[in-house]
């Protein structure tokens, strides 16, 4: 049976062209970049040939703003740890509600160590409150960080304008851009964002692999100490073969990104007036102007998420929900907590992401499916 | 992913007794769309007063769903009583095991039934009996009964563990604290009543002497905490038969009884063990056959 893969805002398929170009350094080039010996070297241009491919999807001004890390987390991580090293005397962070656990459980760990965090609040479809925002920057502010685009819902924070609000105010702003990346057009040239980080395995690279972009002159202090990879930024011996690949896949999303991101976006809408016409009582969750290419968030009265996922299982079709029973919690997800969906509805919802591999019998795989299957869990629930 | 059981996946996948018993003699609702899960549980007795016909609607996951597809399943053809006396870890056991943080399934299966007893009983209209103690958990209106009762059944140690079990606990957090003072208290009630060994060993610090009942807590207890794990070690068990004054009479089994040194192990072990914690003067006898 067919894998209708529709959650790729949890991760994606390598793209073949990311395994061929990775395997190389797999097999034979395996040196050390840092070697002084041609063996080992040889590789070390390969890693710089990645970096300008990063640089050159996020319009980077020198690929040298660009250091690879292991993944979106520790791009988050060492952004935010390295502004707040940086800036001993700044007291607060200002955030959002709806952040990546990433930055959100760093903030709280932050506000355990004394620091005062703001988050901003979202409105029901999840726009952020820029007002909230703007005033929740001072004189004391260490850092801002605000995600590119949500992961749950796909709705797109106005970044740009974000940035220059902290840019007049002299604040460093970190973008969790891990959503928006080969996605979204970015021209880092343009934005004056601080911080960016992405992550490999969200754009057709592999997991293990991800980027943090500091704007050139920023303070930073690493947040793996060790050797001097990376310019002394980041220690830790090159995950070689990773890089090359998110080098490659990259290119491959530079590449096309308008026509997928039309493409995919299609296919997303179908699925979305598919389902609505054909099921009663759903809402789509998120800002639907301003939103991923790729991404849906459903909510479907009457039933809980998890017993839909695992029915959606039995066909193969792979989805996710930010209902409180997939996560082992007790709360439906904090996203859509902050939306203020009612909880009845939150416990019942889907998120369905696409990336340029699904095809139109994707779609109909779920149109055919999704019916009967939300009308069985209907027929169990004691309200109707 | 959740490692479910095959039998919950069968239950989930092929729910047996959905629906609404007509003009139930009984009728359960626990729970909230708000919550998460939410359980309807209604019987019909037959004219002998046991479960003829029990079925149920649910909102939630997986297990929930399962969980209430089990309890209607072993309520059937039960009277009241036996049904009353399923708990939520028979529930869970029946299902082949639930993982930890959706044991509050189970529980809500049996808080449904206990709903529904009531109800046939005149008592409650049938939704929880809320009223029974004071709110602990305000997230999720759990009061200190319900987990003093769920702590008990199940041997919870852990604010986490009553969390899985029941859901206090688990929203903003604030009453952990007094989750853990209730767990004290349970846990704490258990150990300060003594057991009958524990009086008889506290008898005979004061220098008194045993009675034949008194002797055979102490033995036992001596057997199943020292002499039994020993044995079992070398694939051997041992059973008390009975005391008369100071003559013990045991059984030995598995391994020890074709054991040619068995006879080595009742003089030197057990013997001993059993002079140092009732008295010198104790002889221990094998019975066999």
């Amino acid at each position: 049976m067919r894998t209708v893969y529709l959650d790729n805002n949890a991760t994606t398929r390598v793209a073949p062209e990311v395994v061929e170009a990775m395997l190389p350094f797999l097999n034979d080039m395996w040196g050390n970049p840092s070697s002084m010996h041609t063996f080992g070297g040889q590789v070390a241009a390969h890693i710089d040939r990645a970096r300008e491919r990063v640089a050159g999807i996020l319009g980077a001004g020198d690929p040298s703003e660009i250091v690879f890390t292991s993944c979106g987390t520790e791009s988050d991580s060492a952004a935010i740890l390295s502004a707040i090293a940086t800036r001993p005397n700044k007291g607060r962070i200002v955030t959002t509600k709806v952040e990546h656990p990433a930055v959100l459980n760093l903030a709280k760990q932050l506000e355990g160590r004394g620091k005062q965090v703001v988050y901003v609040s979202v409105d029901g479809k999840g726009r952020l409150d820029m007002d909230e925002l703007a005033c929740a920057i001072d004189d004391d502010t260490a850092i801002v960080s605000v995600m590119w685009a949500n992961n749950e819902t796909g709705v797109i924070f106005p970044v740009d304008r974000i940035a220059e609000l902290c840019a007049e105010r002299g604040v460093p702003f970190h973008t969790d851009a891990v959503q928006t990346v080969g996605k979204l057009p970015c021209d880092l040239s343009k934005i004056p964002i601080t911080f960016l980080s992405m992550s490999g395995h969200k754009i057709h690279a592999p997991k293990g692999v991800g980027a943090l972009y500091i704007r050139g002159g920023t303070p930073f202090e690493p947040f793996l100490v060790g050797g001097h990879q990376e310019r002394g930024r980041r220690g830790g011996t090159e995950n070689v073969a990773s890089i090359v690949g998110m080098g490659m896949a990259c290119e491959l999303a530079a590449k096309d990104m308008g026509e997928d991101a039309s493409r995919v976006a299609r296919l997303r809408d179908d699925l979305e007036r598919g389902l609505v016409e054909r099921i009663p009582r759903v809402h789509v969750h998120g800002d639907p102007e301003r939103r991923l290419p790729n991404t849906t968030n459903l909510g479907f009265e009457s039933v809980e998420g998890e017993a839909i996922l695992l029915l959606l299982n039995e066909h193969n079709i792979c989805a996710s929900s930010g209902s409180a029973c997939t996560s082992g919690s007790l709360d439906p997800s904090h996203v859509m907590i902050a939306m203020g969906i009612p909880f009845e509805r939150a416990h019942g919802s889907i998120r369905f992401s696409f990336s340029r591999y699904n095809e139109p019998e994707d779609v109909q795989a779920v149109l055919e499916h999704m019916p009967p299957i939300i009308e069985r869990l209907r027929e169990l629930s004691p309200i109707t | 992913m959740w490692n479910y059981s095959k039998k919950v996946i069968d239950h989930f996948l092929h729910p047996r007794n959905v629906g609404e018993v007509e003009d139930p003699d009984g009728k359960g609702e626990v729970g909230s769309l708000a919550c998460g899960d939410m359980l309807r549980l209604t019987f019909k007795l037959d004219a002998h007063g046991k479960i003829a016909d029990a079925r149920f609607k649910t909102f939630g996951c997986a297990s929930a769903i399962a969980s209430s597809s089990a309890l209607t399943e072993m309520v059937k053809g039960k009277t009241l009583e036996e049904a009353a006396a399923i708990t939520n870890k028979d529930i869970a056991d029946f299902l082949g095991g639930l993982p930890e943080e959706k044991m509050h399934c189970s529980v809500m299966g049996r808080e449904a039934l206990d709903a529904a007893i009531a109800n046939y009983r005149g008592q409650g209209n049938g939704k929880t009996r809320t009223l029974e103690g004071t709110v602990v958990c305000k997230c999720y209106g759990v009061t200190d009964k319900q987990i003093r009762d769920v702590a008990r059944a199940n041997d919870l140690t852990t604010v986490d563990e009553v969390t899985n079990y029941t859901k206090a606990g688990g929203g903003c957090g604030l009453c952990h604290e007094k989750i853990q003072q209730i767990l004290d208290d349970v846990n704490g009630q258990t150990e300060q009543a003594p057991t009958p060994a524990q009086r008889a060993h506290e008898k005979r610090a004061k220098g008194l002497s045993l009675t034949n009942l008194e002797k055979v807590h102490v033995i036992e207890d001596l057997i199943d905490k020292r002499i039994r794990p020993a044995l079992r070690q070398d694939g051997g068990d041992i059973e008390l038969v009975d005391v008369d004054q100071n003559v013990v009479y045991v059984r030995l089994k598995g391994a020890c009884r074709s054991c040619p040194s068995s006879g080595h192990t009742m003089r030197q072990f057990i013997e001993k063990e059993i002079h140092k914690e009732v008295s010198q003067s104790i002889r221990v006898e094998e019975v066999r056959e």
